[in-house]
Order: structure tokens, then C-alpha cells, then sequence
């Protein structure tokens, strides 16, 4: 637990006076420069607190914080996105068991975040006492996972292929329902939204992606001609056109060039598209990784007398993967904030559901830098602590060090 | 490997690599083609029934739609490829100003970050983290909705010096025009610019072998400074004038007028990738081992040369490359603009997919637009960025 006591601190902490000498006052110009800062400072503080607490009107946000969760996401069949969030968490809480140092700062985060959210004292009937309990189960949660994950009988491959299996039936069955059973309704992707969106599709784009990521870069380095041009085809092509144009293009163009009346569902497009527009980018950051292993590496395993599957699956693979795991976490933020863009073919994400909100009440109309100031902080909490965690990791991983 | 050896006279089909190898290849190329010809298909037995040809001839008809702004002539009278090439200004003009703007920011928050003084670049921290975490269609909206949209009439208008006018009509600043005589202005600063070039290329290398001190920077400064200033003498009569913006009635005369959206767009791009240009220039500068700085000062070097000559020109070798995808970056995100009404090429294209009825064409003269500029931008900055590596290896 070096969450916080982790910060390299100088071997003895200076006298506040002395600190403030040497770097505030060392000269007339940065005792100038520390004065017109500290005039700034004091004029955007005071400027935003004034507005944060006496004009703003925040009804607009604290009117349904459930429609920023889960958008229109029936409200008697809550329990299920609830019961995703869980098996979710758990599974986190397993990982960090079996990867360790790889997992803990993401877990800790996770479960720090979701039970503060559960403890802020809103005072809307939307947010039931269950739904609390929902949010405050997830930190324990983590940490009961943890300790499984903790067992020696615990594999990294059975997580692995529990993750699979949730994440199948979560997409696929829990979420979406089926016509027929009573027990778990259809609910239409329509009514799906929020940041539940927003998380499946980063989630879900980044994991699509990584495959075929994968195999692109693989396609880049490999000596096949056809299989080479390909691949720097399709990377450079997705890679030079604005994901707005990705996304535009597999909402409206793809229905085009598919058997006539196949029908896809707006979601799973979106999804289709955040995916190959990640895959290009997974593609150049792995063949970054692949860069990085010595060419000695696969001499020796060539001397070895493994073929060439081998030496690619056993030796250089695992290693570039390994490396790379920073500028993934990386793309996985970026790609977190890029899910926004979803908004313009249509689908009602966490931006999409503060448009909706604004459109809610005729008073609400004018209340814009309230709500996208609200769906700002969620954004930039998610990220900036994502990145911190990150550093965390690679610090404690020494990845990057070489 | 033993065995392999001694029955080597016949390798098996499936181990030969040669075959293996164009297996692989035709399997892929069969897969890959195969799909292509599939969608291709599909598409052709839906256009034919839907009657949408795969033309480009629509783009001489009239388009019969209006642009909000456009740095060229445009009206709905004209064609759709001219409302297309009048999206694609706008593009560039917002993605050039954006560029420039977001280079400056970015080093100024960069180096204040470096600065010693703590408060300074913790102000820059927290422009660089408010930025890099949250998302640019995000911050695009609130300027635009949040505050461009918001702001007073134009009778009771916010004025930041300059002057510069704040109000709902979008944001009017001074801005310098030419007189008639600014032909001559130019002409003669365009000399002053070429001579000034050549006078630094042609003494510096005088310097450089001959050793002898020819004062380069401070003669070529000179001409720069000097040429121009004859010009402005020359061509009698003051070539530049202050376009001012002035209120009369209802609305601004004069002045240089950025609609809202233009504004939004601008300062929300600006400031956004300022933010990475920012860390990028910073990582840059501390690129630059301290050792080189002392050893520099050790030959004598003075602090200006040292910045010129030690820091910059190594700083650069890290900064460029980054810097450049920063500024693809930049022009694909301003695609975003189409969401808060600035209409760029992504946004026209749209329209014209509506009024056209075309969506093929059109979308593969978008993708192929940006695609161009993308690969335009990388390959002339990665010219230069060659030049710049060249120097230390």
C-alpha cells in the first residue's frame, strides 16, 4: 500500500520560510511571477466558487443522476446493470489477485471511487437505499475477489476465461434480455445510456481491438507481401481520417455494402467502428513493442530450433505485450474520451444523455455550463485518476525502464 | 535437425517454407479480396435498386444549401464541389490558426512548467491535467454552449484591450489592412525576408570555416528589420491601417469579426492541444542532459548560444515527431466542429450526403480529403524533422 506515501520526497523537507525563498523568491522576477500567480489563482478561485455555489443551478444534474448511469434503462430492471457492475468489480477484484502489481492501483481506484459515490448525499428519490447498496458492495466486493484471486488455486488463465464468460453473457444476455423469457425482458438498445454506454464501448472497443491490433502489426512486420501492404493499408488509412468520419462511416455506409434488409444494431455499429478505428492504433503501439525486442531474441530461439508460430507466440509476443501495457492503458483513456463522439451518429451516451437532460424541463435549456461542467468532472476523474494509476503501475513495474 | 539433414532430398509439402509461404499469401489475399468483392456486391445490388450511381457528376449541380462562413465566394447557387472546396477552407483556415496558436501556448505553458518558480508551473499543471482529461467534444461544448452562446448583446458587449468585443455576434478585434500602397510593403518585406536568408546561410558558413566572427544573427536581424522599414518610407503614405472595430447602431463596423462557432472552435482546439504540445516541449527540453548545458558553459559559451546552439537544436530532434501527430491530431479533430455548427468540410459533407443523396461519393472524397492532408502534413514536416536529426548523427 504505497498509494500515497509513493511521492519521492527530498531527504529532509526544508523550513516552509526556506521552500518559500528558493522557489518563490529566488529573484525580482519570480517574486513578480509569484505575485501576479497568486493574483490569478485567488481571481479563478473566487470567481468559480462564486459560481459553483451561489449562481449556478445544479437541478438539472441532481434532478435523475440514474439517467447519467443508465439513461432510459428500464427502471425496474435496474438490478441488471447492477448485477453487471458486481460481476464486474469481482472480477477486477480476482485480477488484482492473480496480477498483482498489475491490476492493485486500477482496483484500489475503482473501488475508492464507487464507494464514494455511493456516500454523496443526494437527496433525490431516484437513489434508493438500493441502489447505495449496490455502489457500496463494489469496493468489498473487489477486495473478497482479491483474496480468492489471492489462492494458489487460482489461475491467470481461469480468470481469464471467467472474464470471457461474464463479459459474453453481460453483452449478450443480461443486459440486452430476450423476448421470451419473463424473468429477463428485452430492453432495446434505444433505451440504453450513460456512462453505462460510455464504459461499454471503451471497454469494449479496447478489448475488440486488441486481437486484431495484434495480427495488424504482426502484418506489418511480416515478410508476406500481400499480408504487409494490407495491413499498412488499413493502419494508415484509419489512422489518417478523424474517428468521426470512422464511426459516421459504419452507422450510415455499412448498411450499404451488406445483404439487403441485415440488419445491425446501432450500438453493436458504434461499437464496430470504435473498434477498427482502436485497432489501428493498438496495431502502431504494438509494433512499437515488437520494435523493442532484440533481434537476438529470436536467434536464439531460432537456434533453438522453434518455428517461426513459436518464436512468435512463446518469445517476442509475450515480451512486447509486456511493454506496451503503459501506451495501451494509454489509448484505453483516450479512446475513453473519444466514446463521446458517439453522440453525433445518435447514441446516448453520458454527453448524449446531458443533451437529452438539457431538453428535459424549458428551464433546464440555459443550464448547458452546468451540465457539460458536470459530465467534465465525471471525465476528468475517470482519466486522470486512470493515468495516475498507470504511473503507479509502471513505477512499480519498472516498465519503460530499460 | 539431424533427421532434416539426412532425409533432406524430399521435404514434405506442408514444411516446405517456400509453399507454406505462398499459401499464407494467396489464403489472404483470397480472404481479404473475397470480402471486398462480397461488400461490393451487396453494394451494387442496393444502389441499383435504390438508383444512387457512383458519380461524381453531381458535384456540378447546384447545391441549394448556404454555408454559415466561408473564406471563399459561396452561395447556394453554386455547385456542390464548390460548397465541398469552401468546407475544406474552412478546415484548413480553423486547423492553420489552430496550429500556430497551440505551438505558442504550448511553449509558453510548457516553459512555465520548467520554471523554478513552483507556483507558475503548477498553474501550468493544472492547464495541462484540466485539459489532457476530458474530452475535446466536451470542452467544445461548453465554449460554445456554455459560454460563446452566452455572452451579452452586442450593445452591452464584454471589452478585453485590444480592443476586443465580446458579445452574442461572436468576438470582434483590430486587425491590420492593407492600403493601396501595402503592395509595395510587401514587396520589399518579402526581399527583406530572402536577403535575410541568405546573408545568415552565406556568413554562417563563412563562420563555420573559416572561423572568423561574422556577426550572422545580428546581420541578417538587420536586413530583416531594415528592408521592410525603407519600404515603409518608400511607398509614401502609411501601407498598413488598424481595422477597428467600432459599435454603430445595432452592430460592429469594421474590425476582424470570428463568428461563434469560428471562436469556439478555435480557442477550444487551441487550447486543448496546447495542452499536449505542451508536455511534448517540455519533455523535449528536459530531453537535453544537463551535462551538455555545463560543458557548454565550461567552452565559454554564452547563455543565448547555448540555448541556440546546445538546448533548441537537440530539444528539437525529440520534439518534432510528436509534435507533428499532435498537429494531424488537430486537423482530424476539427472534424468535431460539425457538432457546434461551424461548417467544415466533415460538416458539409454531411449536408451534401442529405441534399446529394450520395453517400459513397461524398464519403470517399472525405476520407480521401483528409487522408491527403494527413499525409501531406506528415511528409513535409518528416522532411524537415530528417534535416533536424540529420545535424546530430
Amino acid at each position: 500500500m504505497t498509494t500515497s506515501s509513493g511521492i519521492v520526497q527530498p531527504p529532509a523537507a526544508p523550513k516552509p520560510l526556506e521552500w518559500a525563498r528558493t522557489n518563490l523568491f529566488s529573484n525580482w522576477f519570480n517574486a513578480i511571477l509569484t505575485i501576479i500567480s497568486i493574483g490569478f489563482i485567488y481571481f479563478v478561485l473566487v470567481t468559480a466558487a462564486r459560481w459553483i455555489f451561489f449562481t449556478a443551478d445544479w437541478r438539472p444534474v441532481a434532478v435523475s443522476p440514474l439517467l447519467f448511469l443508465v439513461g432510459q434503462y428500464p427502471r425496474d430492471q435496474l438490478w441488471r446493470p447492477g448485477a453487471s457492475l458486481l460481476i464486474s468489480t469481482f472480477l477486477i477484484g480476482m485480477s488484482w489477485g492473480v496480477w498483482e502489481r498489475y491490476i492493485k492501483a486500477f482496483a484500489i481506484f475503482l473501488g475508492v471511487l464507487l464507494g464514494v459515490l455511493a456516500l454523496i448525499p443526494l437527496d433525490t428519490p431516484t437513489i434508493t437505499p438500493v441502489v447505495r447498496a449496490v455502489f457500496i458492495a463494489n469496493p468489498f466486493l473487489i477486495y473478497a475477489g482479491y483474496r480468492l484471486g489471492r489462492l494458489p488455486a487460482v489461475k491467470g488463465s481461469l480468470v481469464i476465461s471467467l472474464w470471457l464468460i461474464a463479459s459474453a453473457l453481460i453483452t449478450l444476455a443480461l443486459l440486452p434480455g430476450f423476448k421470451n423469457i419473463p424473468a429477463l425482458p428485452s430492453v432495446p438498445t434505444t433505451a440504453w445510456g450513460g456512462l453505462m454506454i460510455t464504459l461499454l464501448l471503451a471497454v469494449g472497443g479496447i478489448v475488440l481491438s486488441f486481437p486484431i491490433g495484434v495480427l495488424l502489426a504482426l502484418g506489418r512486420r511480416s515478410s508476406l507481401p500481400v499480408v504487409k501492404l494490407f495491413s499498412i493499408f488499413f493502419i494508415e488509412v484509419v489512422r489518417g481520417v478523424p474517428l468521426v468520419t470512422i464511426l459516421f462511416m459504419f452507422s450510415v455506409i455499412l448498411v450499404l455494402f451488406l445483404p439487403a434488409e441485415s440488419r445491425i444494431d446501432r450500438i453493436m455499429r458504434a461499437l464496430i467502428g470504435t473498434v477498427i478505428f482502436s485497432a489501428a492504433y493498438t496495431a502502431e503501439n504494438v509494433r512499437g513493442g515488437l520494435q523493442a525486442i532484440p533481434e537476438g531474441q529470436v536467434e536464439a530461439a531460432k537456434a533453438l530450433g522453434l518455428n517461426n508460430f513459436y518464436i512468435t507466440t512463446f518469445i517476442v509476443l509475450p515480451q512486447a505485450l509486456r511493454l506496451v501495457i503503459p501506451t495501451i492503458v494509454g489509448q484505453f483513456i483516450s479512446l475513453f474520451k473519444d466514446t463521446t463522439l458517439v453522440v453525433i451518429v445518435g447514441i446516448n451516451d453520458l454527453l448524449g444523455i446531458g443533451n437529452a437532460i438539457l431538453n428535459l424541463d424549458p428551464e433546464f435549456v440555459h443550464l448547458q455550463m452546468e451540465v457539460y461542467l458536470f459530465i467534465a468532472v465525471i471525465f476528468w476523474v475517470f482519466s486522470y485518476f486512470m493515468s495516475y494509476a498507470s504511473r503507479l503501475v509502471e513505477k512499480a513495474l519498472g516498465v519503460g525502464e530499460r | 535437425m539431424v533427421n532434416n539433414l539426412s532425409s533432406s532430398e524430399k521435404t514434405p509439402l506442408w514444411r516446405d517454407e517456400r509453399v507454406l509461404r505462398m499459401a499464407a499469401q494467396v489464403i489472404s489475399a483470397v480472404i481479404i479480396l473475397g470480402f471486398f468483392f462480397w461488400a461490393v456486391v451487396n453494394f451494387l445490388a442496393i444502389t441499383t435498386q435504390r438508383g444512387m450511381p457512383l458519380t461524381f457528376g453531381f458535384l456540378k449541380e447546384p447545391a441549394g444549401f448556404p454555408i454559415s462562413e466561408s473564406f471563399i465566394p459561396y452561395d447556394p447557387t453554386m455547385s456542390f464541389g464548390r460548397a465541398f472546396l469552401a468546407g475544406l477552407t474552412n478546415t484548413l483556415v480553423v486547423s492553420a490558426a489552430g496550429i500556430v496558436l497551440s505551438t505558442v501556448i504550448g511553449l509558453v505553458v510548457g516553459l512555465a512548467r520548467l520554471s523554478s518558480n513552483w507556483l507558475l508551473s503548477r498553474i501550468a499543471l493544472a492547464f495541462i491535467e484540466f485539459h489532457r482529461n476530458i474530452p475535446l467534444l466536451v470542452l467544445l461544448f461548453l465554449l460554445y454552449f456554455g459560454v460563446f452562446t452566452r455572452l451579452p448583446r452586442v450593445k452591452e458587449s464584454i471589452v478585453l484591450p485590444g480592443p476586443i468585443y465580446l458579445s452574442q455576434r461572436g468576438l470582434y478585434l483590430a486587425w491590420p489592412r492593407f492600403t493601396e500602397t501595402g503592395d509595395v510593403f510587401l514587396g520589399f518585406t518579402a526581399a527583406g525576408v530572402i536577403l535575410a536568408v541568405v546573408a545568415w546561410k552565406v556568413l554562417r558558413r563563412i563562420q563555420e570555416t573559416t572561423g572568423r566572427l561574422t556577426y550572422f544573427s545580428w546581420v541578417s536581424l538587420g536586413i530583416l528589420v531594415l528592408i521592410p522599414l525603407i519600404g515603409w518610407f518608400v511607398s509614401g503614405g502609411s501601407p498598413l491601417w488598424m481595422d477597428i472595430p467600432v459599435l454603430e447602431g445595432f452592430n460592429f463596423k469594421g474590425g476582424l469579426r470570428l463568428t461563434p462557432e469560428f471562436a469556439a472552435m478555435l480557442v477550444g482546439l487551441t487550447t486543448y492541444t496546447a495542452a499536449f504540445n505542451a508536455e511534448v516541449i517540455r519533455a523535449g527540453i528536459q530531453s537535453v542532459r544537463k551535462g551538455q548545458v555545463e560543458a557548454a558553459r565550461a567552452l565559454g559559451l554564452r547563455n543565448h548560444q547555448i540555448l541556440g546552439l546546445i538546448v533548441i537544436p537537440q530539444a528539437l530532434r525529440v520534439v518534432i515527431p510528436p509534435l507533428i501527430s499532435q498537429y494531424l491530431n488537430l486537423t482530424k479533430n476539427s472534424s468535431l466542429a460539425l457538432t457546434i455548427g461551424y461548417q467544415e468540410l466533415f460538416a458539409v459533407g454531411k449536408i451534401t450526403i442529405n441534399q446529394a443523396g450520395r453517400a459513397v461519393p461524398v464519403f470517399v472524397m472525405i476520407m480521401a480529403t483528409y487522408l491527403g492532408l494527413s499525409l501531406l502534413t506528415s511528409l513535409v514536416l518528416n522532411i524537415y524533422n530528417r534535416r533536424v536529426q540529420f545535424i546530430e548523427r
